[in-house]
């Protein structure tokens, strides 16, 4: 089968009622968007394609990516990685070891400490490590969260609004700033967003949910 | 300011709270720091003097008893602590949880003394285990000649507590996961290829820990000094330190009352040592995780460690069922030998013969509790509504505050305060025991009721007020009958923990108050298996019969009132 994220007919239902469905291909290196007003089942969506739908939700159709069937495989296999609107950095981990519980297992300790200050140099933040989550500004707190989860080598990324909270001068940056390292890595990349500016900036499909 | 003006008593309510709360604490420990030094003028004694010390450094069990106290309690509270995080991590925001969560909120209430008698009665040698195997499997048809209860290692006790402490930490961690987004840090953590329960105990564990921390050294100290329990689960010669310093209490030779106090000092000593060591163990702990998420493992062992933890939460809630069922079945029972599961018949003859001592101690239990609820309800209204109108929030400081007499040995200062009374020749009698009970009573209540106060919607008493209502007017006209339910409850907890309490019973009340605990753990030496059903049933239906009231009434007043029900 081809490579990148294949949503093969996939139907999410609700205690019984149908909520959506999506019939898609998200080749690697593209950015497929998805968008629709609130309640419309977007974030459900990316919920099912990590593996975390909620008991109350019913799936039917599969989940492809780069030729794995991902829909009955636990979260932590799927190699699919996600991006929400907060940054969500772990307040108890300083920033160094935030990349580092996103680095992928293996490699010595100075091996692994040289790949997270060059992640962190790659963002413009080379020296900060040591630093407390808290300290740091959402534009810096967003480039971290993505290099945590660039440093786990998903297989795909989905973005759920990843851009809201931030100003517009910054969200312009940090968009691209992940487009680019999507495109870098020859990700599938698929993006929930209400905002329509967000969706033209990919270049790439949209599609209505409603 | 216009409104404090109109409610100058208002101002009062905190200052008298920190009052109730730590004033017993204050002079429970003054009184016991004087007699331990040789000062104790109702028996004659002027100090300074180490001779208490001496004396109780003498006394051959001083070691072992130390040890116990230390082993037993650590053991108690590390086993607690580990049994909730494995069911959290295996389970938590699944069905599976919600199943364990409904087995095992039920039992937060019941008196410890009564679930203590309730595993004693599973696991005596004559107890219900051994009776289930017996004779086909062990050929035991008498009742096998082992020390499995009162066991010279303190297993029964560490056992009992941790049943008992289980629930309490686990429904507190529930109150904590409402405050931090688990179930997004747990999505991130497996799309990055977390499997659970390393995602939970790394990503989230931390943020829940932090927000238990004071409840987990209420078990840590509660488990080192707890009486009622080791007087029923464990060793006896020697007992813990605890229970030593309640015998020498109650011996009529007074000049053992220095000893008490001088082992109080001793019990208060190994508490703050305990505590101390396990700031470090955290320290360590935290140390030797961070190792691990840098070197980014990501542990797949999950299916072992669910079960196990599933296994666990069940055997805690059966066990709890089980043995307030013996409890249930001994009262009535007539005829029982060994290895019968049940009794030959089943008979009305016991509660007959504990009718008038069973009621008597009912209505000094339910007058207790019900003065000590009653006054903590209003002390703990008047300080979330002064804080209200203040505009003040509880601070952490605060918190430590409230957590204080829950965290301070009970063994350290009761017996103190009772010298104290007695050396002001004020007669022991059911008032200072209400005050000593009112001091357990109003954290519980402030805990219980923090949250529903807090959420709230402070928008309504904004509109009442620009209806004209007065601020008096809001707080009873609106907030309280909308928090009905929570102020229910918050009284029923608060009914439950005095229920519950043994030691400021027996001490302040200087042995003349028997309440329904302080029977049935006096009949655990005697052995009167059916009289300790009776009292053991008894105590546990006045903790539960409030909280079945407290989810009754508001269904039964709100009944047109459809958006009063779901809170």
């Amino acid at each position: 089968m081809a490579k990148g994220l294949h949503l093969n007919k996939v139907k999410i239902t609700h205690s019984g009622q149908p909520l959506m469905s999506i019939n898609t291909h998200v080749a690697p290196g593209e950015v497929v968007t998805i968008m629709g007003p609130s309640g419309v089942g977007k974030s459900t969506l990316l919920s099912a394609i990590i593996g975390t739908l909620s008991p109350d939700f019913a799936l039917s159709g599969q989940i492809h990516l780069n030729g794995r069937d991902l829909t009955t495989l636990p979260p932590d296999e799927r190699c699919v990685g996600i991006l929400f609107q907060d940054a969500l950095l772990f307040p108890h981990l300083n920033v160094g070891a935030n990349l580092a519980f996103g680095l992928a297992q293996g490699g010595t300790k100075a091996d692994r400490r040289a790949r997270i200050n060059a992640a962190l140099a790659e963002v413009g933040l080379g020296g900060f490590a040591n630093r407390d989550p808290a300290t740091l500004s959402g534009g810096q707190r967003a480039r971290v969260a993505l290099m945590r989860m660039l440093l786990s080598e998903p297989h795909a990324l989905l973005l759920d609004e990843p851009f809201s909270g931030l100003d517009a001068e910054l969200r312009g940056q940090v968009r691209q700033l992940v487009f680019d390292h999507a495109k870098a890595r020859a990700l599938p990349v698929l993006l929930v967003t209400h905002d329509a500016e967000d969706a033209e900036a990919t270049g790439g499909p949209i599609i209505r949910l409603d | 300011m216009a409104q404090s003006r109109r409610f100058p008593r208002l101002p009062l309510f905190p200052a008298l709270t920190v009052l109730v709360l730590l004033g017993p604490v204050a002079a429970g420990l003054w009184g016991t720091l004087l007699p331990a030094f040789g000062h104790l003028p109702a028996a004659g004694l002027s100090g300074p003097s180490l001779d208490a010390f001496r004396a109780l450094i003498d006394w051959p069990g001083f070691g072992p008893a130390v040890r116990l106290s230390v082993t037993t309690g650590l053991a108690a509270a590390i086993l607690s602590l580990a049994i909730t995080a494995l069911i959290l991590a295996g389970w938590a925001g699944t069905r599976g949880f919600r199943v364990l969560e409904r087995l095992l909120s039920p039992f937060l209430s019941v008196p410890h003394a009564a679930a203590a008698f309730g595993l004693a009665f599973l696991i005596a040698p004559s107890g219900w285990i051994a009776r289930l195997f017996s004779p086909w499997l062990t050929g035991w048809d008498r009742p096998p000649d082992v020390l499995i209860l009162n066991d010279p290692l303190g297993i029964a006790l560490t056992l009992g507590m941790v049943m008992k402490e289980v629930p309490f930490l686990l429904l507190m961690s529930i109150a904590a996961l409402g405050q931090i987004d688990g179930r997004r840090r747990m999505a991130l953590s497996q799309s990055m290829g977390y499997g659970r329960m390393s995602a939970w105990m790394f990503a989230i564990y931390p943020a829940v820990y932090a927000r238990i921390r004071l409840p987990v050294l209420v078990v840590l100290t509660w488990s080192m000094s707890v009486v009622d329990v080791a007087v029923i689960l464990g060793p006896s010669t020697p007992p813990t330190l605890s229970v030593q310093i309640v015998r020498w209490m109650s011996d009529p030779d007074l000049a053992f009352r220095l000893q008490a106090a001088a082992a109080a000092l001793v019990q208060l000593a190994l508490v703050i040592g305990a505590v101390g060591l396990w700031f470090a163990g955290e320290k360590l702990v935290a140390h030797l995780a961070c190792r691990r998420i840098e070197m980014g493992h990501r542990g797949h062992y999950d299916r072992p460690l669910r079960l196990t933890g599933f296994a666990l939460g069940t055997a805690i809630s059966v066990a709890l069922l089980l043995g307030l069922l013996s409890l249930a079945i001994w009262s009535f029972a007539g005829f029982w030998t060994f290895p019968d599961l049940l009794p030959d018949q089943f008979t009305a003859r016991n509660w007959i013969r504990h009718k008038s001592g069973g009621l008597d101690a009912l209505f000094e239990t339910i007058l207790i509790a019900g003065v000590a609820g009653a006054i903590g309800m209003m002390l703990t209204i008047g300080c979330l509504e002064t804080e209200n109108r203040r505009n003040l929030r509880l601070t952490q400081r605060g918190m430590w505050l409230i957590y204080l007499p829950l965290i301070v040995p009970q063994t350290a200062f009761l017996p103190g305060l009772q010298t104290l009374f007695l050396g002001f020749g004020l007669d022991m009698g059911r008032a200072p025991v209400v005050l000593a009970h009112l001091v357990f009573v109003l954290p519980y209540l402030r805990l219980s009721l923090e949250g529903p106060w807090q959420a709230w919607d402070p928008r309504q008493a904004t509109v009442a007020a620009a209806l004209g209502a007065s601020p008096n007017r809001v707080l009873w006209r609106i907030r309280l009958p909308m928090l009905l339910a929570p102020l229910l409850t918050a009284i029923a907890v608060g009914v439950a923990v005095s229920v519950g309490q043994y030691l400021p019973t027996l001490l302040v009340g200087g042995g003349r108050i028997e309440t329904l605990t302080t029977e049935a753990v006096a009949l655990a030496s005697g052995g009167d298996r059916r009289a300790i059903g009776v009292f053991g049933l008894m105590q546990t239906a006045a903790a539960l019969v409030p909280f079945a009231l407290a989810l009754a009434l508001p269904a039964l007043i709100w009944r047109n009132r459809k958006g009063l029900l779901h809170g």
